[in-house]
């Protein structure tokens, strides 16, 4: 990497950075109400379960516009979801997710999203 | 970059954005957008980690990333309380440690490699999210803000980007699912208890 990039990646640490230690460092936080307290243990599985979806329902082409998209990749991630939530497995699911999408694509019957 | 930054989305995102020729303050502009959903992770950690010394809590933060946060919070509940070493492995052995290895194993050999997609591996990510989303479902509450915010991301994705996209859901699922009456909520045991044949304990952090 360059000694440019290197500044570069610097400056996205100075914008990431306050972005994960506002929460942890920040004094007072301590004293929320209990409604806050109750709203922040909602925000894992919101989070979460909105990059999973993001992740298989919009992709992002060349133009920089989003689209929808259906694929292979909502069998897979929904495969996975029903063997962690029956089998308490996390990572049987991510096997089969990923062979899911292997063996589709490589039998042709899926594309590789932009 | 994986480790000064070390914050996957946004480097995939900056790679893109260097070979177009966008300007750097519309990179580190746009690096600030993408990595906003960890405001949303500091503060859901923080009645967690409040009893940890701040110089810890500041590298704590560094190592904050989407994985950390998954697994570290699903841990606490899963065994009602903080488990302080249980942040550090799965922050740094389980990802800190993996990411900065396979960055490298990329750089050196990631030329050989083909046509990576045809592997299947680009699902690993939503398939992981969505499992470790399962094992943070106690009931009513968690199920709707989970659904809620799936759904809004997935919406306003699509009319802006996917960063305000899942900002967006992380923050108003949370909100419609507090719409549900307590006596509704439903709280039980979590769907899945990951690694652990163990019954959780409590879902709440320690008071």
């Amino acid at each position: 990497m360059s000694t440019n990039l290197v500044v570069l990646a610097i400056l996205m640490f100075l914008v990431t950075y306050p972005t994960r230690a506002v929460g942890l460092l920040t004094p007072g936080l301590d004293r929320l109400p209990k409604i806050a307290f109750a709203y922040l243990q909602l925000v894992g599985p919101a989070v979460l379960a909105a990059l999973a979806a993001v992740s298989v329902m919009v992709v992002v082409g060349d133009d920089d516009v989003p689209s929808f998209h259906v694929g292979i990749e909502w069998v897979a991630v929904f495969v996975a979801l029903v063997i962690v939530a029956r089998r308490k497995n996390l990572f049987l699911g991510l096997i089969a997710a990923v062979a899911i999408v292997a063996i589709a694509r490589a039998a042709g019957l899926a594309e590789i999203p932009a | 970059m994986s480790i000064i930054v070390f914050g996957g989305a946004s480097q995939f995102a900056a790679v893109g954005y260097v070979a177009s020729g966008l300007a750097w303050p519309g990179i580190v502009l746009l690096t600030a957008l993408l990595n906003a959903r960890h405001l949303l992770y500091s503060a859901a950690l923080r009645p967690w980690l409040r009893e940890v010394p701040l110089p810890r809590r500041a590298v704590m933060a560094h190592l904050l990333t989407d994985e950390a946060f998954a697994l570290s919070i699903s841990h606490f509940r899963r065994i009602g309380r903080t488990d302080e070493r249980g942040y550090w492995i799965g922050a740094i052995v389980a990802t800190f440690i993996p990411w900065n290895l396979a960055t490298l194993g990329g750089v050196l050999l990631g030329a050989q490699i083909p046509d990576p997609g045809r592997l299947g591996i680009d699902v690993i990510f939503p398939a992981a999210m969505i499992g470790l989303a399962v094992g943070l479902i106690t009931g009513r509450r968690e199920l709707v803000a989970a659904i809620v915010g799936a759904g809004v991301a997935v919406a306003v994705a699509l009319v802006s980007s996917p960063s305000i996209g899942i900002v967006s859901g992380g923050i108003i699922g949370p909100l419609v699912a507090l719409l549900i009456p307590a006596r509704l909520a439903g709280e039980t045991t979590p769907l899945v208890s990951l690694g652990t044949a163990e019954p959780p304990a409590a879902v709440g952090p320690p008071s």
